[in-house]
């Protein structure tokens, strides 16, 4: 084994690699949250429009849609390499624990919580960025230039009170994942410090409330925009 | 029977030195060819185990916890001594000997006490280079607290927690040698009996603790580092599993025990609470520095305390008697153990007690607080205090600590010479485990100071010196020797296994206790010694007729583990009895009612008593025969201790 | 006091191990937790059962052989040693569950007693500055600054009783390995094998069979002496740092 695989494979950078891929994650929000704000804007969708054929044609962005297509498929594989291995260090359980003496239940909860995060991830990719790219889409055009309508597949998604729910809580989840995710990420890292982590941990916190709320306002805002 | 102490000759300064010179080397390349076994993973032992690994020999090292890093060191708290004069206060290597001969009663070896002053300023060296975080000031230079007995500050420390920080020192030297594949280490594994071929020692009979496989070993030479025998009064600050059984076994092959009845009781340690108690706890020694030992002045407001109808802080600065400080105010609290002990089972056997009891008194922080505020107090002995707290469930930043002395430490042990030497040649016992360099008491942070001289810096010269006189061919354990001693080890097994008798290991270990705390404990009379020794004949009558050992001998059985202990420490009671009743004189932490000062101090008899008693195993049911070795003192004038 | 205890009996290591219930009574809330057990055993032998072998020693919190599972965590309720643990913590009446420490890395012996020469092997492996007897220079010659040597001796009061492991979710034995990483990793002594025992530390942390980190902070928060979690960070750092810039390809 070469030094490298010799070290991804350790825990240590099994841990490594979480938390990295997990760090790009957060800034693939960051940079999703900002544009889809742009649902917001009552024009029609045109300017989320013009904003999604820029995410799907600029060259710069299809390189950070790759690194997001593997960050989350990295960050999934080696959360099930780490799950198993996991496993294998305890294999015989205690019969009575109270875990929540010693830490928040994110914590110990972060496989499941991403498991959930990972089947909403398949809908919602199924629902969107499947249409986006390959779907049979209503074409618009502003200012002479055609564009495909994909605010109309995402109104009309989210006139759905199920598909409305369903997002809330999807957005629940993503919530109790970041909050531990995040300031976790750093301390991975080796980034902790007296100064600057009460910081980390604070941003984490606001962050951990600020984007998933971002994100469920959406199809809250467009589901009760539908109704009047 | 004349023991040799195998003193150098020369100026007391000089010994050390060439004696070192006089030492024969083993040539580099033939050390590998030397096993020695190493019994015990404390201070001694695994500084000692270490160092002979690095010289080049082979070493295997036993110990009965599960880890070397539990050896009992690590419940050292206060602090080492060394004689680096960092504080320019006037220490020196010979003003730390003097202190120690002092503390001592006068009843060490010079050469022997001078020595550990001279290496004790490479210990501090040493555990520093390994990493061992001692106390710092701002400057980065290190710390120094006064302790016990002293009037310079020479104590080097760790918080609270010195023990635990040179242990774990000694413990990454001994991994390290591990590593190298130089040290074998054998835990959970515990010393059954010495092998002894041609009257030298070549090897130990041992118990698996897990599998209670009964095995041998065979070496050059056999280090029995195993620690002190406090738990002969069941309730001590030692650690439940601490024993006698290595250097009683080796005592019943041949080597003398000297001066058994040099026990020391430490004034600090928490009360008794009740008939549950399975161990005392030590609060270190160094609180004294801030802490003043009180009781109320007067029997009536004792009393009003240990009913509960006032508070410690109800009483007034003019009721309360700061007795140590009255009584010694040129020491004040900070007076030797065994004086301060004295002193609170006097106001206690008084009425003047403060807890329930009526054994405690006040180790009281309100000063010190006030002047330094608690944050100070804090980062001096926070652990301490945290401790006091969880066992006690008492605020000692708020409330005073009750203290009342326990059996900590025992000064006496196997008879070693000059070179760490019993009288069996190749059997070498370090550390508490042998007698040498406390005399008849020990100051605070000294014990520290001695396991890591003997293990990092005598021993390992020593043994050279033995060794190079050894012929370097394998010594074989299919000798015979080592097969009657295998045979001996099992059938001892068998026949405590085979008694099923009504009463528990435990039951006799408490009552073995209760004698000897009574009789043989801060103060002792001839006629309570002889009554004690009639009554431990009877208990190990009965012991050996009734006592319940479950289980067998194959598979991991504490009650036998602890049964084979007892059994040791019921023999090895009666030859304390027999020391004390033997030595006609006070001294130290060895008090005969008889002999004291009209004001109630310890009274020497230097003109019969000035030797060590070293007492000759001659068989079983047997008294046994005392052979003294006369204690010369030429660089010390013997006075009458006095700390006022 | 009158309890109900709920033991993990288990008569080897290949012996499947099972819970047996146990009432005690007569017990003083000034007794320590390990004093409790004693009364059980006592009555048990005298009884003729065999007594419940529990690992201890020091019985002064500093040892760190004591290592029991005590109602859902290591060392029970407090944050502190089973031994320093009183039954002032408990209440009449109760049901007390104890288990011994679970890891695949700690296989039991024998009832409550577990093996930990797991954490002898990780320190084996490079918790120690590799400097011979004698020939070391004055003590003071290198001054090291005070908030170094304390933080220094934050990382060195671990006692390897292995609660961190007990109670991580993981069977981790991050905050154990970090603790003398750290340690060593602060005071100039250890600086010179940093790289080297990061890297070997952890290996065999790994080779045990210890799980990995996943940041709960359970260990921190169950650690009798209060080990933080910063020490894994610095471990994270000096073990990134070391398998980049060593020379161990």
């Amino acid at each position: 084994m070469s030094w490298v695989t010799k070290t991804l494979s350790s825990t240590l950078g099994r841990k490594l690699i979480m938390a990295l891929t997990g760090l790009f994650l957060i800034l693939f929000l960051t940079g999703h949250v900002s544009g889809n704000l742009l649902l917001f804007k009552n024009d029609g969708g045109q300017a989320f429009n013009i904003y999604a054929k820029f995410m799907t044609t600029n060259p710069a962005v299809k390189l950070l849609s790759y690194l997001t297509y593997i960050s989350v498929i990295g960050h999934v594989i080696y959360s099930i390499l780490l799950s198993q291995l996991n496993k294998t260090a305890r294999p015989v359980g205690y019969a009575e624990t109270k875990s929540s003496k010693n830490s928040s239940s994110a914590s110990r909860n972060m496989g499941v919580l991403g498991t959930i995060i990972l089947v909403f991830l398949i809908i919602h990719m199924q629902s969107f960025w499947y249409q986006m790219h390959w779907g049979d889409l209503p074409i618009v055009s502003y200012d002479g230039e055609e564009y495909k309508d994909l605010f109309s597949i995402v109104s009309f998604a989210f006139q759905s009170e199920l598909m409305v729910i369903g997002y809330v809580i999807a957005m629940g989840f993503l919530g109790f994942h970041l909050s531990h995710g995040f300031a976790s990420a750093f301390q991975t890292l080796g980034l902790n410090h007296k100064k600057y982590s009460p910081a980390i941990e604070g941003l984490g916190k606001i962050y951990s409330i600020l984007v998933p709320i971002l994100f469920a306002s959406m199809p809250v805002y467009i589901y009760f925009t539908s109704l009047s | 029977m004349i023991l040799d102490s195998k003193i150098p000759a020369g100026p007391l300064a000089e010994k050390w030195t060439k004696h070192k010179f006089n030492s024969k080397l083993v040539n580099p390349a033939n050390k590998r060819k030397y096993d020695v076994i190493v019994v015990g993973t404390g201070l001694a032992g695994a500084s000692a185990a270490a160092s002979l690994a690095e010289l080049g020999y082979n070493v295997k090292a036993f110990c009965f916890q599960d880890s070397p890093r539990r050896a009992h060191s690590i419940a050292a708290q206060g602090g080492i001594n060394a004689a680096k004069n960092y504080q320019n206060d006037g220490d020196s290597v010979f003003r730390l000997f003097y202190d120690t001969i002092k503390g001592g009663d006068y009843r060490a070896r010079e050469a022997n006490v001078y020595r550990l002053a001279e290496v004790s300023v490479s210990i501090i060296d040493q555990c520093v280079a390994q990493g061992v975080p001692f106390a710092r000031e701002y400057g980065g230079l290190l710390a120094n607290r006064s302790f016990g007995g002293a009037q310079v500050s020479r104590t080097f420390y760790a918080r609270g927690q010195t023990g635990q920080q040179l242990l774990l020192g000694a413990y990454s030297a001994l991994s390290r040698q591990v590593a190298n594949g130089k040290v074998k280490l054998y835990p959970r594994t515990e010393m059954m009996d010495v092998v002894t071929i041609d009257g030298h020692a070549r090897g130990i009979v041992t118990r698996n603790l897990i599998t209670g496989a009964i095995e041998t070993h065979a070496g050059h030479a056999v280090l029995l580092c195993t620690g002190g025998y406090g738990n002969v009064f069941f309730l001590s600050t030692n650690a439940m599993g601490s024993n006698v059984t290595a250097a009683w076994r080796a005592h019943k092959k041949g080597a003398l025990f000297a001066n058994p009845c040099f026990t020391q009781i430490h004034p600090t340690c928490i009360p008794v609470s009740g008939d549950h108690q399975s161990k005392l706890t030590l609060m270190s020694e160094s609180l004294r520095n801030d802490g003043r030992v009180w009781v109320p002045k007067t029997v009536e407001t004792s009393e009003k305390l240990r009913k509960k109808q006032i508070k410690p802080a109800d009483i007034k600065d003019e009721d309360r008697d700061y007795f140590l400080e009255r009584k010694y105010p040129s020491f004040g609290n900070l007076v030797p153990r065994d004086v301060a002990s004295r002193n609170a089972k006097y106001v206690c056997d008084e009425g003047r007690g403060v807890n329930e009891t009526g054994e405690a008194v006040f180790l009281d922080f309100r000063d010190a607080i006030a002047r330094d505020s608690e944050d100070a107090i804090r980062a001096r002995y926070g652990n301490l205090f945290d401790m006091y707290q969880q066992i006690t469930g008492e605020n000692p930043y708020k409330t005073p600590m009750m203290i009342y002395p326990a059996v900590h430490y025992t000064m006496g042990g196997l008879w070693v010479d000059y070179n760490l030497m019993t009288n069996i040649p190749g059997l070498y016992a370090l550390g508490e485990a042998n007698f040498s360099d406390h005399g008849a008491n020990r100051l605070g942070a000294s014990a520290l100071m001695q396991g890591l001289a003997d293990g990092y810096f005598v021993a390992p010269y020593t043994i050279g010196d033995y060794l190079a006189q050894t012929p370097p061919k394998k010594v074989d354990d299919s000798h015979p020797a080592f097969a009657e001693s295998l045979a001996n080890v099992k059938s001892a097994i068998e026949k405590l296994l085979k008694i099923n008798g009504s009463k528990t290991v435990d039951h006799f270990h408490k009552r073995l206790g209760k004698i000897m705390w009574n009789e043989c404990g801060m103060a002792r009379t001839e006629e309570g010694l002889k009554k004690a020794k009639a009554e431990i004949k009877a208990l190990k009558k009965e012991f050996w007729s009734d006592v319940k050992v479950l289980g067998t001998n194959e598979e991991l059985n504490q009650s036998l583990e602890k049964a084979n202990r007892v059994a040791d420490f019921i023999e090895l009671g009666e030859l304390m009895i027999d020391d004390a009743l033997n030595r006609n004189e006070s001294c130290g932490g060895h008090f005969r009612e008889e002999y004291q000062t009209p004001e109630g101090e310890a009274l020497r008899d230097d003109e019969n008593y000035a030797y060590v008693a070293a007492w000759k195993y001659l068989g079983e049911n047997q008294e046994e025969e005392l052979v003294k070795e006369p204690l010369e003192f030429e660089n010390v004038k013997l006075t009458q201790r006095s700390y006022k | 006091m009158k309890l109900t205890l709920k033991i993990w009996r288990q008569k080897n290591a290949s012996d499947k191990g099972g819970f047996v219930t146990y009432p005690v009574d007569g017990i003083s809330t000034d007794m320590s937790f390990l004093e409790m057990l004693d009364v059980l055993n006592e009555q048990l032998t005298e009884k003729g059962e065999d007594p419940v072998h529990f690992d201890h020693d020091c019985r002064e919190g500093i040892c760190g052989m004591c290592s029991l599972y005590i109602n859902g965590n290591p060392h029970g309720p407090l944050q502190t040693t089973t031994c320093q643990l009183h039954m002032r913590s408990f209440s009449d009446g109760q049901t007390i569950t104890i288990e011994p420490w679970r890891a695949k890395a700690f296989p039991v012996v024998k009832d409550l007693v577990v093996n930990r020469s797991a954490f002898d092997r990780i320190i084996q492996a490079g918790g120690y500055v590799s400097v011979n007897t004698g020939g070391v220079p004055d003590a003071n010659e290198i001054p090291i600054p005070k908030r170094i040597a304390d933080e220094a001796f934050d990382a060195a009061t671990c006692i390897g009783c292995g609660a961190c492991v007990a109670a991580c979710k993981n069977a981790s034995a991050m905050l154990f390995t970090s603790a003398k990483i750290s340690q060593l990793a602060l005071l100039p002594q250890g600086r010179v094998e940093r790289k080297e025992r990061a890297e070997k530390m952890v290996a065999q942390m790994d080779a045990e069979g210890f799980g990995a980190c996943t940041n709960t902070g359970a260990c921190a928060a169950e650690c009798p002496k209060g080990i933080s979690l910063t020490n894994i960070a610095r471990m994270n750092r000096e073990y990134f740092a070391a398998v980049v810039s060593s020379e161990n390809v």
